[in-house]
This record gives C-alpha cells, structure tokens and sequence, in this order.
C-alpha cells in the first residue's frame, strides 16, 4: 500500500533562503502526523509543495501513490488542505463556498455530504450568511469544510487553531480526531505542542529546512530522561554534597533536576538522615515543550 | 469529472452578484457617451455618406463596452482572489491550466456580450438599427471579448497591487480604446496617425465591428478578422504559458 504522503529529498529555494534542504519523510495511511518547527522551520512551504501551491527545486512528493507533478490530478483529489491565513471569498455566502468547491473537484450533487458537514462543523445555522459576516471562528471552521469537501483520503491542517477559542479548538480537535478514526491521514503543523502531544502519534520537527527529528511522540518523550522534582523543606540551607545540585526558585521551592529516580531517592534519603522535614513534593514529566527546545537547540 | 464548469460558474456568479458594478454602471456610462458626443457633434460632423453621427457612435460604443468589461472581469476577479488570498481554493483543485484559462476567459466573454448587448439595448431609442451583418457583429463581438478578457487575465496575474492593474488599464488598454476610432474615422487623422492606428489591433475591433451595422468601414473587415483572431491567438498562447509556469501564481 502507498505511503499517504511520501516525501523524498525535497528542495526549495527562495532568493536567498533555502526553505527545504533535502527533506524526506512518509506518513502512513490512517496516522495523526505532527509536523512542528519554528516560523521559517520549511512546514507551510513543504504543505505547500504537497499541494500543489509551490514547486520544489528538486525531489519528489506524492500523495496517496500520486506524485503532486506529473499526477496532480489524482494527487489534489485525495489532499484536503486547511491554509493557515483565514482566508474566503467575500462573493458568496457559506453554501454557495461549499458548493463551488465541491464542483472543482468535479462534484456536481455534493448537497448530502455538504450537509454533514456543515452540521458537524455548526455551521449550518449561517448556511446562508456571506462569508464576510463570518466571526473569525466560523470562517475558520469553513475552511476546514471547505477541505473536506470532495472527502479526501488525507487532510493537512497548517496551524488550524491559531487565535481561535478554547470551545472552537475542542470541538475541532474532536471532529478532525473522528476524522482520523474513521481512516482519514492527518498531517499537522501547530505551534501548540500540548495538542501535537495529545493527538499525534507521530512528529517529525523541522528546522532550517531540514528534519532534525522524526519518531513517534512517545519516543520522544523519552528522547530526554531529564526529570524535575519541586520540594518545600522547613529548612534555609540543604545538607552538605547538595548545594550545587538543588536550586531554590523564587518562591522559596527547592528544584531538583535529575535523570535516574535514584538519585531522588539519595536526596531525600540524606534529606531524612538531615532530620529536614520534606512537607511538599511535586514531580515534573518532561513534556513535548521540553523534547522540542532540546532538540532545536541541539540542531 | 471536471472542475471548468464549477470555476466558469463562479466566476459568472461573481459578476452577477454586483450586476450593478458590473452591467448596469457601464450601460449608463455609455449612454451618457452618446448623449453627450451626439448632441455636441450630430449636426456638424457627418463621417460616412449617409451615416448620422450617432448611428456611427453607438456601434463604437457597445464595442468599447465590450472591450473594457472583458478585459475588467477576468482583471478584477484575479486580483481580487489574489489580494485576498482565496485564489488558493482553486489552485488547490485538480484543474489543468486550460481549463483554469477557459473558465475565466468564458465569464469574461459572457460579460463583455451582456454589457454590450445593453449599451446597444438602450442605445436602441436613438439609433433603430435595420437588420445588420449578424455574421460580422458575433465575430467581432467574440473575438473583442475574448481578446480583452485573456489580455484580462494577462495583467490579474501579472499585477500585484490594485495600483499596477489600474495602470494597466489606463496607460495600455483605455489609450488603445480611445485612439481606435470609437468617436470618430481614422481617415480624419493625419497621414501618420492614420498609419500608427493600423497597428492598433482595437482599432480593427472597433471599425469590423461598425461594419456589422452600417456596411462601411476604414479598414476591409476581412483583413481586421484576420489581424483579430492573429492577435487573440497570440496573446492565448502568451497568457497560456504564464499559466503553464504557475508565473506568479504558483512560486
């Protein structure tokens, strides 16, 4: 079975910024696929490629066995993609947008799914509203119906929930997370790295253009072993052997950084052999913020 | 199946949706035209043998009608998708670059008929046409069209700012308009004038066009069918390759 996105030694330049720099990566069918980096990493523009939107100096991409050049067609029927700018065409009200999108692709008698949509995206109570009386939520949410119109096999979402509301983002997250259930490939690109942790399997970090980082989340959860434990003693100073290793913060928490459990165990052995009295303990996982700032530094 | 009639659809709905913008403004721009230059010139200025001055207006009226609102159309829409970034919806459709030509250069066309066909309608009251060529008026009339809304298409995917299209349009296309001989023969020029004007492909437009209706001319309207579709050939191919490349549209 062909890869959903398959992506081999991409290359794009742009006057003097080399956007992709040999990028190469494959994304199952049926996985929530995370792509983070920071602004000017290369995602919008390797999105771009996939969609036909921008040619690449050099390599190939295809989606769903299509190459994005010599197979567009084919290639653009099975991507749905959401833009990351919210953009519409002030002509034409919500239906009429859904209408005219489905007949790109060639569906004439699209109302059914149209419908389906519109409902699970709340947008059928403005089904009749001009998208410029829109709020910026439900233009939003337009775009992602807009996407899905001709129900494609693979939906990349190039940062969706930027400046949106808390409500908006839930019941999106739940209706694009059905989507992937259902069998939909999802590609993401987000800078809110708690959603990247929460809904994809697997993330591939880009920066300067280049993958620097390709696993699944969990492998890189434990890419650092680095663990923090925030302790309230009813001492002002730490036993001897512990001054440089434990820091107070500004509220008067002890920090403890540490990489094996062992040695937490060693502090507060010494702690109780001390006769310090440990009142609070807090334990800090490491998070995708942190694998992330790691790597990037590291790249 | 294909995504042309969708995209010809949209962009004749776009039009259709500012009827007033887009039809009835340049109608009455147009009869304001005849009001004004047939009263001032009616009496004095006689062009062909027979021919009112007004009878030789209004055929170089609806054609100059014709001409700006096909070349309008396609502009206006391009640059609109593209300012405001919704140009992306059709680019990320399965459609081929001719078929993404033909369904704004078919809305431009319908455009350009629709407004001349009323700058003619209401012309109608002064100048009762007797049956004219119907041959001759649809070529011309077509080709007019179609020549404009792919010159159209040209400069909405050329320009990047509002300001660029504005200047295409009044330093290329409204010369090119009023220096063809819509108010007036081309023989009235001076020798040379005359002969830069034979290389003003509107002015073929403009005088094959008046043929239809009045059976006399300056130039045979078999050379300026000819010079016409010369010219809607060559700036097809050119707006063709733009679109081939993705200049401007696809980085």
């Amino acid at each position: 079975m062909s890869a959903a996105i398959h992506v081999r030694d991409l290359h794009k330049r742009f006057r003097t910024t080399q956007a992709l720099a040999g990028v190469s990566l494959d994304i199952e069918p049926g996985e929530f696929f995370g792509l983070l980096g920071p602004n000017g990493a290369g995602k919008t523009t390797l999105i771009s490629v996939l969609a036909g939107l921008t040619r690449a100096d050099a390599g190939e991409a295809s989606v769903m066995g299509h190459d994005v050049v010599r197979d567009y067609r084919q290639a653009r029927r099975a991507l749905g993609v959401v833009p990351q700018e919210l953009v519409y065409d002030p002509f034409f009200n919500v239906r009429e947008t859904l209408a005219i999108q489905s007949g790109y692709f060639g569906l004439r008698h699209n109302d059914d799914w149209i419908d389906e949509i519109m409902h699970h995206l709340d947008l059928t109570p403005h089904a009749h509203k001009n998208t410029q009386a829109l709020s910026g939520g439900m233009k939003r949410r337009l775009l992602v119906a807009q996407a899905l119109v001709h129900k494609p096999p693979v939906i990349v979402l190039d940062e969706p929930t930027a400046g949106v509301d808390v409500d908006l983002r839930r019941s999106l997250w739940a209706f694009i997370s059905g989507l992937n259930r259902e069998g939909h490939t999802i590609l993401l690109t987000t800078h809110y790295l708690e959603e990247a942790e929460a809904l994809c399997g697997r993330i591939a970090m880009l920066k300067a253009g280049r993958i620097v980082a390709c696993d699944t989340t969990r492998n890189l959860l434990r890419h650092t072993n680095e663990h923090c434990a925030s302790l309230r003693l009813d001492v002002e100073s730490l036993p001897s052997g512990w001054q440089a290793r434990v820091q107070r913060d500004d509220d008067g928490n002890w920090r403890f950084s540490f990489g094996d459990y062992t040695e937490l165990e060693n502090l507060l052995a010494d702690l109780r052999g001390a006769g310090v009295r440990v009142r609070e303990l807090h334990l800090q996982e490491p998070d995708l913020e942190d694998v992330f700032t790691d790597i990037m530094q590291r790249a | 199946m294909s995504g042309l009639p969708a995209l010809f659809y949209k962009e004749m709905l776009r039009f259709w949706k500012v009827v007033v913008q887009t039809v009835v403004a340049p109608v009455v721009t147009a009869l304001l035209y005849l009001l004004i230059f047939s009263h001032v010139l009616e009496a004095h200025v006689q062009v062909y043998p027979g021919v009112a001055y007004t009878a030789f207006l209004v055929p170089g009226l609806v054609m100059m009608s014709m001409l700006q609102n096909a070349f309008s159309n396609s502009s206006s829409s391009l640059i609109q998708s593209k300012m405001q970034g919704n140009i992306v919806f059709v680019l990320v459709a399965p459609l081929s670059y001719l078929e993404f030509f033909l369904a704004y250069l078919g809305a431009a066309v319908i455009r350009g008929l629709v407004v001349g066909a009323g700058v003619w309608a209401v012309t109608w009251v002064f100048v009762p046409f007797v049956m004219p060529h119907w041959g001759w008026l649809l070529a011309y009339a077509l080709l007019a069209c179609a020549i404009l809304g792919a010159l159209g298409i040209v400069a909405g995917i050329w320009a990047e700012k509002y300001d660029q299209l504005a200047a295409f349009q009044n330093f290329l296309i409204l010369p090119l308009t009023f220096l063809s001989g819509v108010f007036y023969s081309i023989h009235s020029l001076p020798a040379f004038w005359q002969t830069v004007s034979h290389f003003n492909p509107v002015f073929y437009l403009i005088d094959g066009f008046r043929y239809a209706f009045v059976g006399q001319s300056d130039a045979d309207p078999w050379l300026g069918l000819l010079v016409s579709f010369g010219c809607f050939v060559a700036i097809s191919a050119l707006t063709l390759m733009l679109l081939r490349s993705g200049y401007k549209l696809r980085h």
